[in-house]
């Protein structure tokens, strides 16, 4: 009898265990294969990054960035992440807050037309630019043609020698134009998934439209907002194909640094390739650690609310 | 404060959400919309606290909406002194309890913001008037729905409103903390007096809270009045369904005919059954199910001539005297019905198997007298 029940428990223990998950092997092979694959796409190529850069030592690292003109280059990359950054910050604010919180004619369009940066080659919309901007260009027309449309505007902008097209505006220009859609589709889902009432509750408080954007609907998108702009950040100072098409390429003047580890690669100095392009990978890894460090204290916060709490009851 | 609604349309598209609503509220009184969703309650209600705003008509008159008597319709929500409490509360999820409830005077301007200790203190005696008085540090995201249901109401009192609004207030929580906190609520309104509107689709908590429910159906009112009143008398045969247990029959083709009415409603508890089917006034029917549960046995019967089931309400000692049985053929008396023609309506009182009419509809009755 005693036997029996030991027997029955065994099985209902045992089918417990069968019926928790797969077969043993197949749990296996499916989390080898998924590490295989993290493994050769991400960390090697990751660590041959930093031991190609090392390769010549310490030294050698350090030398690839005191050239002239890679400080250029990464000054420029700044500059125009510096620009663009901020920018499609407040535009992705205002454009998500507009969809997610108003009805109005023409949202999908709108919609549509923040995606499309993402649907466009780089390469294409870098041509866009040169084809709207270039000596060859709509630009370029305009400042050659005898009998202008607005002959003052014309005067104004030869008297100002603007180039846009293998110079710093262009570069600015369509580092904004690729970045575009970053912050905007992160805020989107979250604003429209927390819909209207928290704002409408602070308007009947009586607070203004200002104040109810400032301490309701910005502090509840904020760890979206920031995940939107250090997304924002690492492909601004990444773009490769529309800077490429717009920049021609001048060393020490139109470089940024994906432009720059370029031409070191083709002239076969790759170790300072390499180490330049290491920067970029260090930017990349700062923004992960950033962005669970972020996580992490609002999660810390999270519980601390709660624990001050059960000291409350306590006392 | 009292508040007016004034021919309220509002459509949103090709649907009607209000069609020419008119509604007035007395000062201080407990007040409830109830009517399925898709009635327009939640909309006439949100007109009322400027969140939404009617349709625009020729009528200069028509689609006001008044507090005491002056025209606020074109006030936006933040001035009209309107306490809003959401159906999911809308708290501020990144504040806590005590800023939530603090936030209606903290935006004010400079001129006439209190000061910090002054804010503190009237968020802490609000905390203590919703009984959450340890609670203050919490988030939103730590409380109970019942808990989070009360800071809503304590942030929407911290402004002191003249009027109080309330969408679907219980409508999330479950079923003892929903008949707790109406009690609560039923309380608190008798300590402050404040004028309040609520919204709901359950007439039990309607009847239950309300000084005056206003009936809605289909982007109309169907009726308004005292609980009781309501309740007793039905204005139309939606209020008759809606509010409460009802037995609709055909009163057409049967000894229930009385000429001009088709329909006929009786409430559970006005069925009387008797044994055997000799009963010279009686209806025939058969006993398809008994259930007894309380006070109250509930059986279920098919009418003999049409087949149709309906239900009648006994008391458990008459249950026991009749020994009815499942399949015992039945005569069965009404002892208050209401009969309906198409849209209008007729109240009688049936006595020695006689209808007496007490109360009639704008189409006058015919045929009273009719046996049963």
């Amino acid at each position: 009898m005693a036997g029996n029940v030991s027997t029955l428990a065994y099985v209902a223990k045992h089918r417990q265990r069968r019926s928790l998950g797969d077969p043993r092997w197949m749990r296996f092979t499916l989390i080898g294969a998924a590490l295989l694959f993290a493994g050769l796409f991400l960390v090697v190529p990751l660590a041959a990054v930093f031991t190609e850069a090392l390769r010549k030592g310490w030294g050698a690292y350090f030398a690839a960035f005191a050239d002239k003109d890679a400080q250029a280059a990464i000054r420029l990359t700044f500059l125009a992440a510096g620009i663009a950054v901020p920018l499609n910050l407040v535009f992705g604010l205002a454009a998500s807050w507009a969809i997610a919180k108003f009805d109005f004619r023409g949202k999908s369009l709108l919609i549509s037309l923040i995606e499309l940066p993402f649907a466009i080659s780089p390469v294409i919309s870098g041509l866009v630019y040169v084809l709207l901007f270039g000596a060859q260009g709509w630009l370029g027309h305009y400042l050659a043609a005898e009998h202008p449309l607005f002959p003052w505007l014309q005067q104004w902008l030869i008297a100002r020698d603007l180039h846009i097209i293998f110079a710093v505006p262009g570069i600015v220009l369509a580092t904004i134009f690729v970045t575009f859609p970053f912050v905007a589709r992160e805020l989107i889902p979250l604003m429209q998934a927390q819909g209207k009432d928290e704002e409408l509750a602070a308007l009947t408080l009586g607070a203004t439209g200002w104040q109810t954007f400032r301490r309701v609907t910005l502090p509840n998108v904020k760890w979206g907002l920031f995940y939107g702009v250090v997304l924002c950040n690492a492909r601004a100072m990444g773009e490769f194909g529309a800077v490429s098409v717009v920049s021609g390429h001048i060393r020490g003047e139109t470089n940024t640094i994906p432009l720059h580890v370029e031409i070191l690669y083709n002239e076969y100095n790759t170790q300072a390739a390499f180490a330049v392009a290491s920067l970029l990978t260090l930017l990349a890894l700062v923004t992960l650690v950033l962005k669970n460090l972020v996580e992490w204290r609002h999660r810390r916060a999270l519980e601390a609310a709660a624990a001050s709490d059960i000291r409350q009851f306590a006392t | 404060m009292s508040i007016e609604a004034r021919n309220i349309s509002k459509h949103f598209g090709s649907y009607t959400a209000l069609g020419g609503v008119s509604l007035k509220v007395e000062t201080g009184r407990l007040t409830a919309l109830l009517g399925p969703s898709g009635s327009g309650k939640t909309t006439l209600l949100r007109i009322i606290a400027g969140l939404e705003f009617p349709d625009v008509t020729a009528d200069p008159t028509a689609g006001r909406v008044l507090f005491h008597g002056a025209d606020v319709s074109d006030m936006p929500a933040g001035q009209r002194g309107v306490g809003f409490v959401f159906q999911h509360y809308a708290l501020f999820k990144h504040m806590t309890v005590f800023d939530n409830i603090a936030f209606g005077l903290t935006v004010r301007p400079r001129k006439t913001r209190p000061s910090r200790p002054e804010i503190a203190d009237r968020v802490n005696e609000l905390l203590r008037l919703v009984q959450l008085d340890n609670l203050g540090g919490r988030m939103p995201d730590q409380l109970s729905g019942g808990q989070r249901q009360r800071v809503a109401l304590a942030r929407a009192l911290a402004m002191q409103p003249k009027v109080l609004l309330l969408d679907e207030p219980f409508g999330a929580l479950d079923a003892q903390v929903r008949k707790e906190l109406r009690r609560w609520l039923r309380q608190l309104h008798e300590q402050l007096h404040v004028t309040t509107v609520f919204v709901t689709h359950d007439q039990e908590e309607a009847l239950e809270l309300a000084d005056e429910v206003v009936v809605m159906n289909q982007a109309k009112i169907e009726q308004v009045g005292q609980p009781q009143e309501v309740y007793d008398r039905p204005a139309s045969p939606f209020v008759i369904e809606f509010l409460g247990n009802v037995n609709r029959l055909a009163a057409g083709e049967s000894r229930l005919r009385t000429p001009g009415k088709d329909v006929l409603y009786v409430r559970p508890h006005d069925v009387d059954i008797q044994h055997g089917s000799a009963i010279r006034h009686g209806l025939a029917a058969r006993v398809l199910h008994i259930f007894s549960a309380g006070n109250y046995g509930r059986v279920t019967l098919a009418r003999a001539d049409t087949g149709e089931h309906f239900e009648a309400e006994v008391a458990r000692d008459r249950l026991r005297d009749l020994q009815l049985k499942q399949g015992d053929d039945v005569s069965v008396m009404f002892r208050h019905v209401r009969l309906f023609p198409r849209g209008e309506f007729t109240e009688a009182d049936v006595r020695d198997g006689k209808l007496t009419e007490t109360k009639a509809g704008a189409v006058p009755a015919h045929g009273a007298g009719e046996h049963i």
